[in-house]
């Protein structure tokens, strides 16, 4: 419960439209995609300015209320469950694009900005802002930024991290500083830039962000690969990049995903293949038709049955909607699905696909995997019933194995969603406890009476993990 | 406002209506947050989208919240137009946990004074009754020709009315005749060689306020090659009721049709409008619990079709087709297409015309605001949904646009005659834009219905 003084202060500052504590509002606010945790705020703001969230935090700061802030809460991490309380600061009124630069191509943007519209703004200019999130037609910019999203481009263009190349940040103490900037050159100091893309709101709020883009690419071809079983299609995706060439776009879908997806958006894709891959070029004509050549014998010398080029560019476009919707879509099948990120250097994708598949075998769960294979970031998602007490016990161990296989084959816990309260207790496999360490020693110095999201990324203290 | 028992019977009545592995089946992803207008309309408020909607659902059964009037708000403010259901990779039947959530605030029976009489006039007596749609239409033709519509209207008596029902009466079709709406065909031929024999579902407000249209999709059908009974003894289809809380009435009056039509031993059941089709289609789900008509529902559901499929289906739209030089629009039914996933069809017909520019609007297929009784009982909202509708509309330099569902058809009335363009734009019902263009094309003077 916020004390009425605060509340009160809360008002003065955003007036009393942008301020609510409704049980309605607090229940609609209480949750994000991790649909396992749950948690009720104590008040829901939206602040119309950066001296409107500065002044909100300092209140905060002085009342020691924690703030979450949340864009369309699509993150799988439960990154903004409010798990200790709090106000959840949404950017409802913080949503425009500020300038598109065609002279240094960069986009200025508030937090608010859909990603689908950074998108299709830099596209009305023939610019282009690669990263495409899956929940990119409903995710905001800002969000992006604090989990450092991925998306399906990762493999050629990298992630949201390598687009952003200025902040404006309101620190946990209300101070309002701006890093980076529009310059492709910048070592003043530390990279503080780099430091708050991914923090998950744990050091400060964005409040505005430069974005860096590039020419668009002129042409785009898109094919599908279809195996008889999973590993050829792993062992694929290897010779690709071994013979030097790196597709925008390289999915992997097993056999259970490619399942429900097409059930669900009714594309044409091949249901009795094994395992799929979802290849996409761009760039100049000469060279897109020549890698989809060239990509197109590796797949068949690597035992694909079937493979064909998208005609037509809605051809193309529906096959790579299709994927998009793989998470959802699985979520068909049981009540509830655990979605996770292992990654691993893509060198070592078929035995990572390998062992994740005896690891549900050994547990008898029903994994299913889908990912971007191009990158190592794979997604195994387990179907399951949150109200099988016994199975998600399963469940939870099967992933740490997994969690574990990944890290031993010089992979990560989390590619692209973030650690979030999820991904807390396996942080210090990934980085060790001297990494947790040396976080939480950032942690403590930006914002010291632990305002700014709390429960998230690490624990409060240190806590030796004996098991 | 609620007092605590009241609360305690609703939560209670969530807990006993709601069906929760459908709200299991909700991920959480959001994708069905763009979709949803109240969501867009409200500012992007999490508490009016599909997302947050059912996370309230849950949050009552549950007992993490109470059902709070801001709780009932929310789902009061839900227009039911299932745009969330097509976003939904998970295939969340919002729908049904709609009318799941209604059924249980209003089973208790809460409402305002107002609100609960016009629902009482509304479901109870009136559109359960057909003879007395008939007299209460036969009412609004006398006030329209005894020139007590013209009084009315200058005395300024209408201002005591909210505005979009003000508006709405100006906006009502010239009604037909006691005599004409008593006296309704029951059997027609088909007036080229016969492909199908199909039954038609008149509708309450389609078969009165309506009726040149059932009689411009009689004839249609007739064209395509149907041969078409009409039972007698068909009722409302009920979806006013299910969709707001009151589902047993509902479920008597799928019993009288799945009756009535059973007679008919058809090849198609077909419907004009998109908010009964969607609902006959469901007949099933809605008679699920019941094993003496479980069966025969599905036989009824399987054999529902509307008009735009059915005339494709049947090629009409190779047959000649020509208007007027003009540009056209078309609002997409939410139901049709939410419901009955009837999508291109009406496109394709549409642009088969000669002449006829079609002119797609940008987001089409978000709700008009119609919505049922929406526009009466959610007048802000459901206004402020058309305000932007119209500049959409207004965009494409169309002089018609094209609906497929009386409700859509007066909202969109509605519209223009709010903006004031009457004289520059009209809506019409698919069926009559599409009897006019074929009469057009194949010099027929447009005649009578031809009875059998």
């Amino acid at each position: 419960m916020l004390k009425q003084e605060v509340k009160d202060r809360f008002i003065s500052i955003v007036g009393e439209e942008n301020f609510v504590d409704n049980n309605a509002s607090l229940l609609a606010y209480s949750y994000d995609s991790a649909t396992q945790y749950q948690a009720i705020p104590d008040g829901v703001v939206a602040p119309r300015n950066n001296h409107e969230v500065a002044e909100i935090v300092r209140v905060c700061n002085e009342h020691k209320v924690p703030i979450v802030p949340r864009g369309s809460g699509t993150n799988l991490c439960a990154g903004t469950t409010p798990v200790e309380g709090g106000i959840v600061l949404i950017f409802k009124h913080m949503n425009q694009i500020l300038e598109i630069d065609e002279e240094n191509l960069t986009m200025t943007v508030q937090p608010g900005v859909y990603t689908k519209d950074v998108n299709e703004a830099a596209k009305s200019v023939g610019l282009f802002y690669p990263p495409d999130p899956g929940s990119q037609h409903i995710s905001q910019i800002g969000g992006n930024i604090s989990e450092n999203s991925g998306g399906l481009r990762g493999l050629k263009y990298g992630v949201t991290r390598d687009y952003v190349i200025g902040l404006e940040i309101v620190l946990p103490n209300g101070e309002i500083i701006r890093t980076g900037g529009k310059l492709a050159k910048d070592v003043a100091g530390y990279d503080l830039t780099r430091l708050y893309v991914g923090a998950e709101g744990t050091l400060g709020m964005i409040t505005e962000a430069t974005l860096k883009l590039i020419p668009q690419p002129e042409t785009k071809k898109t094919m599908l690969a279809l195996y008889h079983d999973l590993e050829a299609a792993a062992e694929t995706v290897s010779a690709i990049i071994a013979n030097r060439i790196i597709p925008v776009t390289l999915e992997f879908l097993d056999q259970s995903t490619v399942k429900v997806v097409e059930d669900y958006a009714k594309v044409g894709l091949p249901t009795e293949a094994k395992a799929i891959l979802l290849i996409e070029q761009d760039g100049a004509p000469e060279v897109v038709e020549r890698d989809i050549e060239k990509i197109t014998a590796l797949c068949r010398e690597n035992k694909a049955f079937d493979v064909s080029v998208a005609q037509t560019a809605e051809e193309a476009e529906q096959l790579t909607s299709a994927r998009r919707t793989a998470l959802s879509a699985l979520s068909r099948l049981k009540p509830t699905t655990i979605l996770e990120d292992a990654t691993v250097p893509r060198s070592e994708i078929a035995n990572m696909v390998k062992a994740i598949n005896e690891i549900a075998a050994k547990y008898d769960l029903n994994i299913c995997t889908f990912g971007h294979a191009g990158d190592g970031n794979l997604h195994p998602t387990c179907l399951t019933d949150a109200r099988n007490k016994e199975e998600i016990e399963l469940v939870e161990q099967a992933f740490e194995e997994i969690f574990a296989k990944a890290v031993q084959l010089g992979g990560t816990i989390t590619g692209e969603h973030g650690v979030g309260m999820m991904k807390l207790p396996y942080l210090h496999m990934k980085v060790g406890e001297a990494g947790v360490e040396a976080m939480r020693n950032i942690k403590m110095a930006l914002d010291p009476n632990y305002i700014m999201n709390p429960g998230k990324v690490f624990a409060r203290e240190r806590v030796v993990v004996n098991k | 406002m609620m007092d605590t028992k009241e609360k305690e019977r609703i939560q209670q009545a969530f807990r006993e209506k709601i069906d929760y592995d459908e709200i299991m089946n909700c991920t959480r992803c959001g994708f069905c947050l763009p979709s949803c207008p109240t969501y867009v309309e409200t500012g992007h408020d999490e508490v009016h989208s599909p997302r947050g909607r059912i996370a309230l659902m849950k949050g009552v059964v549950d007992g993490d919240i109470e059902p709070s009037e801001e709780v009932k708000r929310s789902i009061d403010l839900c227009l039911g137009c299932r745009a969330c259901e097509t976003a939904c990779p998970s295939g969340v039947k919002f729908g049904r946990l709609l009318e799941q959530a209604r059924d249980a605030i209003y089973q208790s029976n809460n409402q305002s004074l107002p609100v609960k009489l016009l629902r009482g006039v509304f479901f109870e007596n009136l559109f359960p009754y057909q003879n007395r749609m008939i007299g209460l239409t036969g009412l609004l033709g006398v006030y329209q020709r005894s020139g007590m519509q013209k009084l009315a209207q200058k005395t300024g008596v209408m201002n005591l009315f909210p505005e979009s029902m003000r508006t709405m009466e100006k906006v009502l079709p010239q009604v037909p005749k006691r005599k004409e709406m008593k006296n309704r065909p029951r059997h027609l031929r088909p007036l080229s060689e016969q492909k199908k024999k199909v039954a038609f579902f008149s509708g309450c407000l389609m078969d009165t306020i309506f009726m040149g249209t059932n009689d411009a999709t009689t004839k249609l059908l007739q064209y395509a090659g149907c041969e078409i009974v009409v039972p007698e003894k068909q009722a409302c289809c009920g979806a006013l009721h299910g969709h707001s809380g009151e589902v047993n009435q509902a479920k008597e009056m799928a019993k009288r049709n799945i009756e009535a039509f059973e007679e008919a031993e058809v090849d198609y059941i077909i419907t004009n409008a998109g908010g009964c089709g969607a609902f006959l289609v469901e007949y099933d789900h809605l008679l699920k619990d019941d094993p003496e008509w479980k069966e025969r529902a599905d036989t009824f559901a399987k054999k529902i079709k509307d008009i735009t499929s059915v005339l494709v289906e049947l090629e009409f739209h190779k047959l000649p087709l020509e208007l007027p030089v003009q540009i056209v629009t078309y609002q997409d039914s939410c139901h049709l297409k939410n419901g009955q996933k009837t999508f291109m069809e009406p496109r394709t017909l549409l642009q088969s015309i000669d002449n006829v520019d079609y002119v797609e609007m940008k987001d089409a297929s978000r709700c008009c605001g119609s919505a049922g009784i929406y526009n009466i009982v959610q007048s802000e909202m459901s206004m402020q949904i058309l305000d932007y509708k119209m500049e959409q509309a207004q965009k494409t330099k169309a002089k018609t646009i094209v609906t497929a569902n009386p409700g859509c058809l007066l909202q969109m009335k509605l519209g223009i005659e709010r903006e004031g363009l009457s004289d520059q734009m009209d809506a019409v019902h698919i069926v009559d834009y599409l009897l006019e263009a074929y009469e057009k094309a194949n010099g027929i003077v447009a005649s009578e219905p031809v009875h059998a």
